[in-house]
């Protein structure tokens, strides 16, 4: 076992700071990903990608290409003509374009060949001709009237100009709510689009057998989307098809969609009787990219003097990129969760979701829900500045109450905001702090919700969100099958971790078998933040069906009813005289004797009255809603208009804490990437091209420029969660934008209304303009 | 993953058979020392050799030595961080310890040499990208292209010498000792850099740069470097500032140079404002009025991860900070 000292002596799994069983083949190097993978006359895979934003494909020749040695195969849009897409409703991409290029980076076509160089070498023998059209680069060109000048990104599509979406929703009487409001608060706020930087670059590695059946490795958050997806576009039965999501290195959402290398992968694996990978570059993924969306935000708020929201008018322009992803939910998710925070009167929400000729935005740790969160706390900030109120104690007031309904109609089951908000602001004396501190230092505070899994599927259908199932062996051993994906969140441990606490054995006695569509029951994947939630109920549910049997027999062997049964330490016992006792093996002998194969089947379905009844109503719901607060505290440079983030104090509730250091984990990890949206990253382009395709152009916060990070776990009981849990992955994430956001309006007694808040801002708002910078620093902020 | 093109890996252990080798390729073959450079270069296609003649095993270009009389004597193999660590280099030459230290990463100091750091390929925005996004651009004038992207009407490549150690090399006044074929030359640190983005140094293309050589500090020296950056690690300088000065018994300015990193394509000495600094006791006055003498040299262009207006006004603000390091002992 050697330093995989996990061993948890005391039987009880649930709650206790364990190691991760997969922690010591991570750090070590030991856990093999998809790229790690190769087989004999493996191919190697390689994307010709578009030079041009938007333009008509004229031709395309690779004869020169097809007779460079060591090239097996090409192929382009035509050999893979089937439309898709993520969701239902945007079947917008096809592997390789057809007829048009929409963004700088989109592939083209793709080559197989013997070495990867060699490939690389083919891509640039390709030659395509393009006729160039006018790109649409920001959200004001896509909202242009296209009547006399140009043509649409998706000429198909039935919405004006370049819009994708537009959403109207309005609950309550909104005018009223205005009308009865003592002061109204307007302002417009700019989130800038950015991406997940996951340290592992995408990998996909196919094989088709001699029978025909092709076996895909992906590092993917959603292998069963995944499945769907390929059966589609390689048309072929599913059941042809076998998709296996290996350990993935981050995804943070840029994996939940099936995206080009993965079906050209599959396809040339067919095509050619022989294994093929692609890897992509660290350039390729900003292309691939389903980042975050750049959003413009206005935000009207109508507040009594007490500052009790009478109305509150949310509009958002996403910048959606050159096709839909998830965008459609991404929209309705910029309106959907800022009721479920606080109370409001009324609710008015447009959202328009517009098509550029950039790399698709998608869903990034906060799903759509970040932007709006960040202009939402940073007005509320200001609110309860102009009010005079403590901005902790003020959230907590008009924070929305445990098991109630929100405004927009969802279900608010526990909830931990006030705990949250309050152990932020006393961790951090925030209420001596804020407004008092010297000129240059400042401190924030900001709180938000987030989902535990959407409350629907991405295509509708009445099936379960997530299935398990549980075997023991003969040996004592037991296996948990799944379908979800290990992102580097912890599934696989919060899977072995259930059904070890269920069936009282050691953790390190439970195998996970997850995602592989051939051997384990479908789970929706890793995103929403609903693996802990949906697909630990279901592994709860297989792991009951197996206990119960388990009982049944031991109690016979034991002589006692079958409720008297305890299970704990790898022993099943008499709940009322502990002595009596058998071995967990023996039980399950006795119990597979009895009744057959030990096998315990699970499933989740979430509620179905989780949400209200009108269009739209089906992005936002869900069973939970996990609860955050943040305090950050801030120096800033009035010469230079640096920032430097001192302390970040993050609370969270995520209902009970299965394994409190791995939610201490996201959360520290949700600080860090928060403050890199909040301080440096940017999707920043230069005429068409994206400007920074790479890690050290475009920036993430280096160790040295990370604070101490205090991770709260605030537990709350949430009933309907595995063991009381919620979620921990995204929610925590969301308030530390606008936390170091008000901490520097507090530092500078200026607001900054736009991210990331780059030191050149912060010499705008202290010059107090918002144009080019003046050469030389105001006198006031210089003697400041 | 991006791929290094095929080349052949040509090891040497002595500096003649380095420029042997060179020489012999002409245009074909580079030298490499730590490789922190060049192969990320050559990643992005940005140069394709057929022959990489390793320096690496050339023993006596590792050598660092420091004695009052003659000064500081650095072998071009040095890696950054040895120097960044050397007890002799943090007491005599504080400036250029700051300076190696403030290099990327511990990963990047270890294996970049000192000598690879004086070499360094200048950089621009529109250059250092890969083969397909210089390809999408329409390619610039430094590379396969016909156009400055940063100054449209410029005949020449304005990209950026972006070396952290350069400046400082020149306000020590460091001689360089460079090693062809046909024998040995010694430059100036300022005749070393050449103020032209397509060629960084006037290092000919057989040439080795064997040693660098810093005359001992003079009395009462004081040197400081600042960087401006977005990170406290990887990034290479938006900006730098170096002032290396000298002072007499009574505090009087006997010497004074400040330099310029990270603005164009050579470090820029301010004149002016070493002639104000000279003879003066640096006087907050002073400070502030050789700060606008940098303010005014430094020519920033829409090249670099920050824009040019941001640059020029930080020129002011980092360069009364570095005055102000060497003024603070003696005031
Ligand atoms: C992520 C990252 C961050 C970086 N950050 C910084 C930074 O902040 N500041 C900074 O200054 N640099 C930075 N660098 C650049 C580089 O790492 C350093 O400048 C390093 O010192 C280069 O040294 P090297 O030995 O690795 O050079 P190499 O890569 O080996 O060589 C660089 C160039 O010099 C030539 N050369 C090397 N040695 C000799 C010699 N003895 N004689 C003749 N020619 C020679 C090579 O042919 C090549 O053209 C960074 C690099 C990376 C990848
Ligand atoms: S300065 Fe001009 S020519 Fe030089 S690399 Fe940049 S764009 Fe190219």
């Amino acid at each position: 076992m050697g330093n995989n000292g996990a061993r948890s002596t005391e039987g009880r799994v649930v709650g206790a700071a364990l190691p991760r069983i997969d922690g010591y083949a991570k750090v070590t190097g030991a856990a093999l990903f998809a790229d790690d993978m190769a087989f004999p006359r493996m191919l190697f895979g390689r994307l010709l990608r578009s030079p041009h934003a938007h333009a008509r494909i004229l031709s395309i020749d690779y004869e020169k290409a097809l007779r460079l040695p060591g090239v097996v195969a090409i192929a382009t849009g035509r050999d893979l003509p089937v439309r898709y897409g993520i969701l239902p409703s945007t079947q917008d991409e096809t592997v390789f374009a057809i007829e048009k290029v929409r963004y700088v980076g989109e592939p083209v076509a793709g080559i197989v060949a013997e070495d990867e160089r060699t490939a690389q070498r083919a891509a640039a023998l390709i030659e395509v001709r393009y006729e160039a059209l006018p790109s649409v680069m920001s959200i004001d060109d896509a909202l242009r009237d296209l009547t006399e000048n140009g043509e649409k990104i998706h000429p198909e599509s039935r919405k004006s100009n370049n819009v994708h979406k537009d959403v109207h929703l309005t609950f309550g009487d909104i005018e009223a709510g205005f009308a009865d409001a003592d002061r109204v608060f307007d302002d417009e706020y700019f989130f800038e689009g950015n991406t997940h930087a996951a340290l592992e670059e995408h990998s996909a590695v196919a094989i088709c057998g001699a029978d025909g059946k092709l076996t895909l490795w992906s590092s993917t958050q959603t292998p069963h989307y995944l499945h769907r997806v390929a059966a589609a576009v390689l048309e072929m039965p599913a059941s042809r098809i076998r998709i296996i999501a290996p350990p993935i290195g981050g995804g943070f959402g840029g994996k939940t969609e099936p995206v080009a290398h993965e079906l050209a992968a599959a396809y040339f694996a067919r095509a050619t009787g022989r294994p093929v990978k692609f890897t992509l570059t660290r350039e390729e993924i900003f292309y691939t990219h389903r980042g975050r969306h750049p959003v413009r935000i206005h935000l009207q708020t109508g507040v009594k003097n007490d500052g009790t929201i009478t109305a509150c008018r949310l509009q958002t322009w996403l910048d959606g990129g050159a096709f839909g992803s998830y965008g459609v939910a991404t929209t309705y998710y910029t309106g959907a969760l800022l009721p479920v925070t606080y109370k409001m009167g009324a609710y008015a929400f447009d959202g328009c979701r517009v098509y550029t000729n950039k790399p698709p935005c998608g869903p990034k740790r906060g799903h759509g829900t970040t932007q709006p969160r960040y202009a939402f706390e940073s007005q509320l900030d200001d609110i309860a500045n102009a009010l005079g109120l403590d901005a902790g104690a003020y959230r907590a007031a008009i924070a929305v109450v445990p098991y109630s309904r929100t405004i927009n109609h969802l279900r608010v089951t526990s909830c931990g905001i006030r705990e949250a908000l309050s152990a932020v602001a006393e961790r951090t004396d925030y209420g001596a702090k804020h407004g008092k501190l010297a000129p240059g230092r400042g401190i924030g505070l900001a709180a938000s919700a987030y989902l535990c899994g959407a409350g629907l599927p991405i295509y509708w259908n009445p099936m379960p969100h997530s299935g398990a199932v549980v075997k023991v062996d003969r040996g004592g051993g037991v296996t948990v099958f799944c379908g979800t994906s290990d992102c580097g969140q912890g599934s696989q441990n919060m899977l072995a971790a259930i059904v070890a606490e269920t069936l009282g054995v050691d953790i390190l006695d439970v195998s996970v078998c997850a995602g592989d569509t051939d051997l384990t029951p479908v789970d929706l994947g890793s995103y929403s933040s609903r693996v802990t939630f949906m697909a630990g109920n279901a592994a709860r549910s297989a792991a009951l069906e197996v206990r119960e049997r388990i009982a049944a027999a031991a109690a016979a062997e034991l002589g006692i009813a079958p409720e008297r049964c305890a299970f704990a330490s790898g022993r099943i016992f008499d709940r009322d005289e502990p002595d009596r006792a058998l071995a967990f093996v023996d039980a399950a002998r006795a119990a597979e004797a009895r009744c057959g194969t030990l096998v315990g089947v699970g499933s989740y379905t979430p509620p179905a009255d989780l949400h209200g009844d009108f269009k739209g109503s089906g992005v936002g719901p869900s069973p939970a809603y996990s609860y955050s607060a943040c305090v950050a505290e801030v120096e800033v440079d009035f010469e230079t208009g640096e920032v430097r983030v001192d302390r970040i104090v993050l609370a969270h509730d995520c209902g009970r804490a299965l394994n409190p250091s791995i939610v201490e984990g996201q959360i520290e990890g949700s600080a860090y990437m928060g403050m890199g949206e909040a301080l440096m990253e940017e999707s920043a382009f230069r005429d068409d091209l994206h400007r920074i395709p790479n890690l050290l152009d475009y920036k993430t916060p280096t160790m040295l420029d990370t604070p101490s990070i205090e991770a709260i776990v605030i537990e709350t009981e949430e009933l309907e969660g595995p063991y009381g849990a919620k979620e921990a992955g995204e929610g925590p994430l969301n308030p530390v934008i606008p936390a170091i956001a008000n901490a520097v309006a507090d530092a500078i007694g200026a607001r900054i209304f736009a991210t990331p808040i780059v030191p050149e801002r912060v010499l705008q708002a202290l010059d107090g303009t918002t144009g080019p910078l003046r050469l030389r620093a105001p006198v006031a902020a210089r003697t400041a | 993953m991006l791929r290094l093109p095929a080349f052949e890996f040509r090891p040497v252990r002595s500096v003649e058979d380095a420029a042997a080798l060179l020489s012999e390729y002409g245009s074909d073959a580079l030298p490499v020392a730590g490789g922190t450079d060049l192969y990320a270069n050559m990643k992005l296609g940005l140069f394709t050799p057929r022959v990489v003649v390793g320096l690496r095993s050339i023993a006596e270009l590792r050598r660092m030595h420091f004695d009052p009389a003659h000064g500081l004597r650095l072998g071009a193999l040095c890696s950054l961080d040895s120097i960044a660590r050397d007890p002799a280099v943090l007491l005599h030459y504080p400036a250029l310890a700051t300076a190696a230290a403030m290099v990327g990463t511990p990963e990047i100091r270890s294996m970049g040499t000192i000598g690879g750091n004086l070499c360094l390929e200048t950089r621009c925005t529109y250059y250092n990208q890969s083969a397909d996004w210089r390809k999408a651009l329409g390619y610039c004038l430094k590379r396969d292209g016909d156009l400055c992207r940063v100054a449209l009407h410029s005949p020449t490549c304005k990209a950026i010498n972006a070396s952290d150690t350069a400046p400082v090399m020149q306000a020590y006044d460091a001689r360089i000792s460079l090693v062809g074929p046909h024998g040995a030359r010694v430059v100036a640190a300022r005749d070393f850099f050449s103020n032209d983005g397509a060629h960084a140094t006037v290092r000919q293309s057989d040439e080795i740069l064997a040693e660098i050589a810093l005359p001992p500090p003079p009395r009462g020296a004081r040197s400081s470097y600042r960087k401006l950056r977005l990170r406290n690690a990887f990034d290479f300088p938006l900006l730098g500032v170096a002032v290396a000065v000298a002072t007499n018994e009574a505090g009087a300015c006997t010497q004074a140079r400040v330099l310029l990193g990270a603005v164009g394509s050579a470090p820029i000495e301010v004149e002016g404002a070493g002639a104000l600094l000279l003879g003066s006791h640096f006087a907050a006055a002073t400070l502030a009025d050789a700060a606008e003498e940098v303010f005014r040299a430094g020519k920033p262009l829409e090249n670099a991860n920050a824009s040019l207006l941001y640059r020029k006004r930080m020129l002011r603000v980092l360069a009364q900070r570095a005055l102000e390091d060497v003024a603070a002992p003696l005031r």
